[in-house]
């Protein structure tokens, strides 16, 4: 079966979405002050490459680009609420674009499948992720 | 610790410093002006080494392939070789051919070049003086329709290129031009996208190139132009966008300045404005909705910072908004009182 990526239209299609997703986060008080307005084109970019990423495209973000990516924003008090809300956005912005619900809750789950790399923790197991 | 090797000198770098600031801290006189990637003017070329990752953005890709980088952005991994890059044939030669006042404090230079200078109205290019001073304006001209490249120059205070052209640049002078770069241009097509302009100071040259282009290509959307000044003294060309507000019914031109009163004798035109207050809190209530739009924002850095980031929430697709911020040299760190 063909990704979700590919079912969407492929980077064409993501370029748009990235931009519904990063608008929503950035009028969201609970996460806007993470972004810092200077570099809106690197931000872009990396929410590219997370969208990419969570719909199964061609993408080589690992787990180690997770952690060294966000570091600076755990320090910062990132936690598990803001990944919560990033999650609610996207699963808004993939209903926006006509995803059904069951295919969200499969993005989610990808998502959701590194955030202890996002929140630089030590990895759980599977069993206990639940 | 990464060397780095300059016209026989050789700098280590200490770790995380650019190859800008390791040059200037040995007392290389290295051309830079922003330091921040966004002027090109500390442009160099890879000799021997690795390109430093991200040193090349914004840069055509024809100089990426020939190993030309900003050194402000340089943070090499290993030992590098560098050049300066005029030995590429980079610069075109050009010549002074007017220097006029604006405005109290803006001068118009206009320019023709030895050799065609490819480039389209409203993208940058470094303006070079013989003796190797580099700093970049916007192109206020038309490739096409004017005979010379038009630069809008503000004179900064103690400022080494802005004070030259002010005060000592003549008819007749030889300098050199290299680029061009920047995405703020008009690009044809779409004709019925609203436009919308928005510059502070000088950052009304690259905007009027635009204007003038979109207008020449039958642009039939809207083209609201917003010039920002801190007083009425900052508004010019002023007589040039007013008439071309009453001839085309599709091109507005508002003025906002931050202080003062509108003491202006020049008669009201139909599809101009002047107003007084915030340039932000007059665009953020002006234009509430700016779906579909194509956004331009030149001139006061943070302002376009912001500006740019209120766009886009306001409805613009991120790849119609186009931006260039005038940032300058950083000011000098002041010098301890008791010395
Ligand atoms: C992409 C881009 C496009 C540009 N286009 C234009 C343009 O079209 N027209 C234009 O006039 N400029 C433009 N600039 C700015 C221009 O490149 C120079 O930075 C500017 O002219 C000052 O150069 P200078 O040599 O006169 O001053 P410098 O010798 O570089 O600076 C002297 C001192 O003045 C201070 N200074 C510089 N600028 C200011 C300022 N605005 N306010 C307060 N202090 C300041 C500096 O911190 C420094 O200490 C642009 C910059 C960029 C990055
Ligand atoms: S781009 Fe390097 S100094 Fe401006």
């Amino acid at each position: 079966m063909p990704s979700l990526y590919e079912q969407l239209g492929g980077e064409p299609a993501v370029a748009a979405a990235v931009d519904v997703f990063y608008r929503k986060m950035l009028t969201d008080d609970r996460v806007a002050h993470f972004f810092d307005a200077v570099d809106m084109d690197g931000q872009i970019a990396k929410q590219k490459g997370f969208l990419t990423m969570v719909l199964g495209g061609p993408s080589n973000y690992t787990g180690k680009d997770m952690r060294a990516g966000h570091k600076h924003l755990v320090a910062r008090g990132l936690n598990d609420s803001h990944v919560d809300v990033v999650i609610e956005h996207l699963g808004a912005t993939l209903a926006e674009l006509g995803v059904g619900a069951a295919a969200i809750a499969q993005v989610a789950a990808i998502a959701n499948s590194v955030r202890d790399d996002v929140l630089d923790r030590p990895a759980r197991t599977a069993a206990a992720k639940n | 610790m990464a060397v780095v090797h300059h016209e026989g000198r050789s700098v280590e770098l200490a770790s995380g410093e650019s190859v800008l600031d390791g040059l200037l801290r040995a007392g290389i006189d290295a051309p830079h002006s922003c330091r921040a990637g966004h002027c090109q003017t500390c442009l160099a070329r890879v000799v021997r080494g690795d390109v430093p990752v991200g040193s090349q953005e914004g840069l055509k890709p024809t100089w990426r392939a020939l190993g030309l980088f900003l050194t402000c952005r340089a943070r090499p991994t290993g030992d590098l070789e560098m050049a300066a890059p005029d030995a590429l044939g980079l610069e075109v030669g050009a010549r002074i051919v007017d220097v006029a006042r604006l405005s109290h404090d803006v001068v118009r230079l206009r320019l023709t070049t030895d050799a065609p200078f490819e480039h389209c109205g409203g993208q940058f290019a470094t303006l070079v003086r013989s003796d190797g001073l580099a700093r970049s304006y916007s192109v206020a001209s038309l490739p096409g329709r004017d005979e010379f490249i038009e630069m809008h120059v503000r004179l900064v205070t103690n400022g080494a290129m802005s004070g030259w052209i002010a005060r000592d640049a003549c008819v007749g002078d030889r300098v050199a031009l290299r680029g061009p770069a920047g995405e703020c241009f008009h690009v044809p097509g779409r004709r019925e996208q609203p436009l919308l302009l928005i510059g502070t100071g000088t950052g009304l040259a690259p905007l009027r190139a635009i204007v003038h282009d979109a207008l020449r290509d039958g642009h039939t959307g809207r083209i609201q132009l917003v010039h920002g000044a801190l007083d009425e003294r900052g508004f010019y060309l002023v007589d040039e966008l007013s008439a071309l507000a009453r001839e085309h019914a599709n091109f507005e031109y508002a003025r906002c300045m931050l202080r003062g009163e509108h003491l202006s004798t020049t008669p009201a035109s139909p599809r101009t404005s002047v107003h007084v207050g915030a340039l932000d809190a007059r665009v953020r209530a002006a234009f509430p909705n700016l779906k579909g739009w194509r956004v331009f924002l030149c001139g006061h850095p943070e302002l376009v910072v912001a500006l740019r980031k209120w766009a886009f929430i306001a409805g613009a697709a991120s790849k119609d908004i186009h931006a260039d911020a005038f940032v300058t040299k950083p000011a000098p760190l002041p010098r301890t009182a008791t010395s």
